[in-house]
């Protein structure tokens, strides 16, 4: 394990950047969100959350498939290219990481989507410990350890100091090319560290949804949720708005568009969300077509049809970005909350 | 583009027109031989206050470098009222490109009556000059739209 | 807000009402949710507080088309959203019976967060009938305190006044909150070089998700099919690698509400991103004001709006040009 001060980061910002594309929490007119790393970026990684999730270094919001372009009569067709250059993110959560767990899912099983496979193949993630977890979050529920995120490299935040722990082959690989910068630590590093982890542990345990229960949520249980009439009065307060699905971690539903640029056409995609009513659009019109029925669509889809397609895996991660940024304060805490008072259960009470 | 070539600079203008007055003044300077540069694109409208804010700004979009409406003269509107609307439209809207930072004098309103082929085409003439002065517009272009 | 509660379950009672229109408490202290009660016990999550920010007006639209009238509770700002949709005929008055619910300035939960006060157990001091002065957080980094108003919504400090513009009648006291000129900050922008005026909008747009959260919460966007919804053109664009469709999607929306807008500050508070979308809402109602003359949307029922409206002798847009 090594250390760095945190005085001393942005050396380590700059040494990473010189070598390939960085990819930092930065603040942008008071929202912290993944940047690209430059000179000038000021780095915060004491915000816990960034506002979109970092899935968008691996699944951008918008990227585009290919490029037809016309001139006269003849018409040609340019590729996109896929990525083929390292790049680091830097402070992802625990969360974040299991996110990408979940995305890996659906786009790495066949057919393989080539853009995601690329990124992920080249991305190093450097996942940061929870210093200060806050009330939203709910991790513990999904099995994640917010004091231990698995990734290439693993870091906490202990006092002054960065420690830095590479867990993978790329980890490793990073970590001798910054280790100019870095110190090796001591014995009384890991203790400090063990106490870190200890503390951030003790504070999950205090927080007032980790002991939320799933009880009731797998893949078996579709058609007994699907005509639940919990639905009919949870989804009131909805405005339709994407908000909860483009700040998710594991939403991956996709539109592509044509966009016409008087001279060709560039083809791309760019995140959907099941709360619109385009959603699913096809020649014979929309199979949802109410907003009762698109709000179930993605609860649905988290909390049954994911598990029974992938081993039980659930697509929630408990990073509670939903519950701090819906308009009308409705989430997926109180989806699982008003189905367990609906069956009589004391659990979540 | 023609500005890297050190060509001159030909900005790609578009002019809504109402079918009632200003394109009729469009065609009077066309029979009396009055000239404006052919940068200029006519599309006409049923009347001016058919043109809604997004029309100007998805011309901006497609790489316009200028927007120009051209309207009855107010009271002259063949549909009564139609003109008035339109001009308390687009100041509002001019004053808010203006806001978000777009040069001025991008956007225009003239109001050209069907005998005024020599406004038409003195308007044109000087329209087109502002849009070479202030040169390509870059802060509404949508980059995708760049060949 | 007992007294609201009881006279809520009066009116259920005498079945003056079918249903009434207010606020659950949430699960965590701050993130109470609209929500219809139509039982007696359905009372017991009944809340009323700082953190009720949201506008009830816009689920009126659907709640007119119910059986039955609909009791809701509508804040002093809110009445102007209530009573601009009644000139549009988008809410029926009948279908509505509108309880003025006492209003001390609506909390921000996120500027809240932003002054470090995070890992919230409980809060004391929003409660409505409290002098609404300050704010105790019981957090487990332990316990924070902040100034009621450091906590209001910006919205807030320009308030219109206490005063509800339609009602059946008033549960509750008000305070006027307004500490702030309404149009100081887009006076700010107004006076910058056109360089600085794109730079700032670039910067802010950047951020935005696309969300649709600010159109969709607005009272006035009420249209049955946006334009930025439909498939027939490439309007609908959803997320853009280039920057100029945010532009354009924020001008468009501002547009479409401009004369309408009743400035309530809905589009603000619900965007994930901070952007301070009142910045364009309130650049037209200051053009408007100076264009056409002082105009408060939903103040009064008076049929034509400044766009639907115009007079002779209205100022050329040159205007815009001339002014320098």
């Amino acid at each position: 394990m090594y250390k760095i001060k945190k005085d001393n980061l942005s050396a380590l910002f700059q040494m990473i950047s010189a070598n390939q594309e960085l990819y930092v929490p930065a603040e942008v007119n008071g929202q912290v969100n993944l940047a690209v790393y430059r000179e000038d970026t000021k780095a915060d990684i004491d915000t816990l959350k960034t506002v979109k999730s970092p899935k968008d270094a691996f699944f951008p919001q918008s990227e585009t498939l290919y490029t037809c372009v016309k001139d006269g009569k003849k018409i040609s067709i340019e590729p996109q290219e896929l990525a083929s250059q390292n790049f680091v993110v830097f402070g992802m959560r625990a969360c974040d990481v299991k996110g990408l767990e979940v995305l890996d899912r659906v786009f790495l099983s066949d057919p393989v989507d080539s853009f995601y496979a690329a990124r992920r193949e080249h991305g190093i993630i450097v996942a940061l410990a929870c210093h200060e977890p806050e009330e939203s979050c709910f991790c513990k529920v999904f099995g994640t350890d917010a004091a231990d995120p698995s990734a290439d490299v693993a870091a906490w935040l202990v006092e002054d100091e960065l420690f830095w722990k590479p867990l993978t082959e790329k980890g490793n690989s990073l970590t001798e090319e910054v280790k100019s910068v870095l110190e090796e630590t001591d014995d009384k590093d890991e203790e400090k560290l063990s106490k870190e982890k200890e503390n951030i542990r003790a504070i999950i345990e205090k927080l007032p949804y980790t002991n939320l229960s799933l009880e009731g949520w797998n893949g078996e249980v579709l058609m007994d949720k699907f005509n639940s009439p919990v639905w009919d009065e949870l989804y009131k307060p909805c405005l339709a708005c994407g908000t909860c699905t483009f700040v998710c971690p594991t939403c991956q539903c996709y539109d592509i568009k044509d966009y016409d640029t008087g001279h060709g056409i560039k083809r791309y995609r760019c995140w959907d969300s099941c709360m619109y009513s385009d959603f699913t659009m096809m020649a014979h019109g929309n199979n949802r077509t109410t907003q009762m029925q698109r709000f179930r669509q993605r609860f649905m889809h988290k909390l049954v049809y994911f598990p029974a397609n992938n081993d039980g895996m659930y697509s929630c991660v408990g990073c509670g970005r939903c519950v701090d940024k819906c308009p009308s304060s409705l989430n997926i805490v109180k989806v699982i909350k008003a189905f367990e008072k609906q069956q009589g259960g004391e659990k979540n009470e | 583009m023609s500005i890297e070539n050190n060509e001159e600079f030909r900005p790609k203008i578009v002019a809504f027109c109402c079918n009632w007055c200003s394109y009729a003044g469009a065609d009077l300077a066309g029979s009396s031989r009055l000239a404006y540069p052919a940068d200029v694109k006519i599309i006409r409208v049923p009347c001016s206050c058919r043109v809604n804010p997004m029309f100007i700004l998805r011309a901006f979009e497609k790489g316009a470098d200028g927007v120009i409406l051209c309207g009855c003269h107010p009271g002259d509107c063949h549909y009564t009222t139609g003109n008035f609307y339109a001009r308390r439209r687009m100041t509002l809207l001019f004053s808010m490109l203006d806001y978000i930072g777009v040069e001025n004098g991008r956007t225009r309103v003239e109001w050209v009556s069907a005998a005024e082929g020599v406004k038409f085409s003195t308007t044109m003439n000087e329209f087109v000059e502002k849009i070479r002065s202030l040169g390509k517009n870059v802060r509404l272009e949508d980059l995708r739209c760049r060949s | 807000m007992q007294e609201l509660v009881a006279r809520a379950k009066e009116l259920l009672a005498d079945k003056t009402v079918a249903r009434v229109l207010g606020w659950k408490a949430g699960d965590l202290p701050y993130n109470p949710e609209p929500a219809y009660f139509e039982k007696e016990e359905d009372f017991k999550d009944f809340v009323y507080d700082g953190f009720c920010g949201a506008n009830l007006s816009k689920y009126m639209i659907e709640a007119s088309k119910l059986e039955g009238k609909t009791l809701v509770c509508l804040k002093p700002c809110d009445t102007y959203s209530f009573q601009e949709l009644m000139k549009e005929h988008r809410v029926d008055r009948e279908k509505a019976y509108i309880i003025g619910v006492g209003c001390k300035g609506k909390l921000d939960i996120e500027k809240i967060k932003k002054q470090g006060i995070k890992g919230i157990e409980s809060v004391s001091g929003a409660e409505i009938n409290g002098p609404a002065e300050e704010l105790k957080f019981q957090t487990v980094y332990g316990e924070k305190t902040c100034s009621y108003a450091d906590g209001m919504l910006e919205r807030c400090h320009v308030c219109k006044g206490k005063d509800h513009m339609v009602y059946d009648e008033i549960i509750g006291e008000s305070r006027e909150t307004k500490d702030s000129d309404r149009f100081a900050e887009v006076e700010k922008i107004e006076a910058m070089s056109p360089e600085e005026k794109f730079a700032f909008f670039q910067k802010e747009l950047s951020k935005c998700i696309r969300c649709n959260a600010c159109r969709n919460v607005c009272p006035a966007c009420s249209c049955r099919k946006c334009v930025f919804d439909s498939n027939k053109f490439d309007s609908a664009q959803k997320a853009n690698v280039d920057s100029f469709e945010e532009k354009m999607f924020h001008i468009i929306r501002a547009f479409h509400v401009a004369g309408r807008c009743t400035d309530c500050g809905e589009c603000s508070r619900v965007c994930p991103q901070g952007i301070p979308l009142h910045l364009f809402n309130r650049k037209f109602i200051k053009d408007i004001n100076e264009f056409y003359g002082e105009y408060q949307a939903g103040a009064d029922m008076e049929p034509r709006t400044p766009l639907t409206d115009y007079v002779f002798e209205d100022v050329e847009p040159s205007v815009v040009t001339e002014r320098g």
